[in-house]
């Protein structure tokens, strides 16, 4: 690890003046950051840790708005009984991730700022974009079973792994972020990008900004939604596919419905033409099926992650069904 | 404050000084802000009995409390845990030194074949049954999942988490 300077934020304004500085990392509960740090793979020389400020954990029906405090933990926000009944796929996209001391520990801001397991960015030693700009992707031509099939470029095909995300992508979600120059919230699908020229990049965020709070727009859709994910072992497994699907419903017709892909793209993705598939048909088995299809009928798969674009169809499809008889 | 004080730099770079809490005693430490938690409880303070597994938060042999909750403390800095009332496995015992509940039951259940897991799944069992998900097999598995064994005792493991969980829940009622 390279020697670094720890210091506790006491505000949330210092916060942000000491983030503004070069080579600094803010540290929410540390369980990306120190094992980025370990590889060597922030150049981080001062940690600003800004888990112990306080009001920045809370959850809170603000009018027709859900505002999540970025330094919520996701094992307390798992629990909350009024998000349990109303958002089901939020609470099971962070019931399904990691492990309970992992949860007890990460927050919600950081979840969304993980980055990829790709394990040529991880090892430190391949030729990594992501890592060392312009020095070329082993997953190119290496291992790509857990690539993505969406999203990516030629310079970098990693997946994003985060559970969160993909289930917010499903859901009419906006991000606050504050600095010195005041406070703004982007959509969501704005604050991550998609790889292009420059895979390093991974969202908007600048230094000195800071994710205050995850705002989603409350909706009936919330109640028949779901977080399907399918893993290589049964639990503390990445996606190697999810979906999250909320559906508003007439009797079995659809007449509203947001899909978002998790395990298979370089960014919390949406699929709008399985949406399109969904809205305005009695939801059965054979729909729920087209409209997985659907989800992955540009998908670009690599040599060994093609298995995904079955896997995630039936995902989808299984996440619609799933989503349909919840109430 | 929260007993943390920067002290400059050495060839190594910067150095700091913390107060942990850990089993109701405090210790002043001075360390590199580099050293986590896992690190300053086995090389600084001698409390080798929370293990080193993956250090990258994959196994869970590192699990402690912090503040009641189960953590890994290979993925927290110690200058992070200052302020913080740390709990490990040598803690657990109540003041006269009798065993834990659990630590009783994994006895009794033989839930460990080398015995390199079970601190951490000890620390994580108290917390799975005090949050109250170990209410079947199939929740205690799921939530017992962040702590792997590689010598797969999981049936007795699952076994003496049950006990516990269910004398907890007798006592309740
Ligand atoms: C073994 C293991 C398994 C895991 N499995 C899963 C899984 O199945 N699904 C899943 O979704 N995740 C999984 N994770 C990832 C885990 O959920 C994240 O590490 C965690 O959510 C990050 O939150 P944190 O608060 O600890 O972030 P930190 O480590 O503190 O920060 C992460 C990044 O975000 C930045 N950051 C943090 N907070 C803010 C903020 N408020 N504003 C601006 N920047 C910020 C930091 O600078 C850093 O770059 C796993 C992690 C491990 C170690
Ligand atoms: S040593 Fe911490 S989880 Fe493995
Ligand atoms: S008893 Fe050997 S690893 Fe669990």
């Amino acid at each position: 690890m390279r020697p670094f300077l720890y210091s506790r934020a006491t505000s949330l304004e210092q916060a942000m003046s000491e983030a503004a500085q070069s080579h600094a990392a803010i540290m929410a509960g540390g369980t990306t950051l120190v094992d980025l740090m370990r590889g060597d793979l922030t150049g981080a020389e001062h940690v600003i840790d800004i888990g112990h400020l306080p009001g920045l954990a809370k959850v809170e029906l603000d009018g027709p708005v859900l505002r999540f405090g970025a330094l919520a933990r996701m094992a307390d926000v798992a629990e909350l009984p009024f998000l349990k009944q109303n958002y089901p796929a939020l609470v099971e996209s962070l019931q399904l991730a990691a492990s309970q001391q992992i949860r007890n520990a990460a927050t919600l801001g950081g979840n969304l700022l993980q980055r990829t397991r790709c394990v040529y960015f991880r090892d430190g030693v391949s030729d990594c974009n992501k890592r060392v700009p312009g020095s070329g992707c082993t997953a190119l031509d290496g291992e790509d079973r857990e690539m993505a099939l969406f999203g990516a470029s030629d310079r970098c095909v990693a997946t994003y792994p985060g559970d969160w995300g993909t289930a917010l992508a499903a859901f009419d979600t906006s991000i606050e972020i504050s600095s010195a120059a005041g406070t703004k919230t982007v959509k969501f699908a704005d604050f991550h990008v998609a790889y292009g020229d420059d895979p390093a990049r991974e969202s908007i965020l600048q230094p000195g900004e800071i994710v205050t709070a995850i705002l989603v727009q409350a909706t009936p859709a919330g109640r028949h939604s779901t977080y399907v994910k399918v893993r290589d072992r049964q639990s503390y497994a990445y996606a190697v596919t999810s979906a999250a699907v909320a559906l508003e419903l007439d009797g079995d017709r659809v007449t509203a419905a947001r899909v978002s892909l998790g395990g298979v793209a370089s960014k919390p993705w949406r699929a709008p033409a399985a949406e399109a598939a969904l809205v305005g048909q009695v939801l059965n088995q054979a729909v729920a099926l087209e409209a997985g299809r659907a989800a992955f009928a540009d998908a670009k798969a690599l040599r060994h992650n093609g298995f995904k674009i079955d896997l995630g169809a039936r995902t989808v499809a299984r996440a619609a069904m799933v989503a349909k008889g919840k109430h | 404050m929260s007993g943390i004080e920067t002290m400059g730099s050495e060839a190594t770079g910067p150095r700091m000084r913390v107060t942990l809490t850990v089993n109701g005693a405090d210790h002043d430490i001075q360390l590199d802000p580099r050293t986590t938690l896992l690190d300053a409880l086995r090389e600084h303070l001698g409390l080798t009995g929370t293990k080193v597994g993956c250090n990258h938060g994959t196994c869970g042999a590192c699990t402690v409390h912090i503040d009641g909750r189960r953590q890994l403390s290979c993925l927290m800095l110690a200058a992070a845990a200052a302020g913080s009332a740390i709990t490990t496995i040598e803690g657990l015992a109540g003041a006269d030194g009798a065993p834990h509940p659990m630590q009783a039951a994994f006895v009794a259940h033989d839930a460990l074949q080398c015995g390199y897991c079970t601190p951490g799944q000890i620390m994580s069992a108290v917390a799975c049954v005090a949050e109250g998900h170990a209410g079947s097999d199939d929740e205690i598995r799921e939530y017992m999942s962040g702590n792997l064994c590689r010598c797969a005792a999981y049936p007795n493991i699952v076994a003496a988490v049950r006990e516990v969980a269910g004398s907890t829940m007798a006592e309740a009622a």
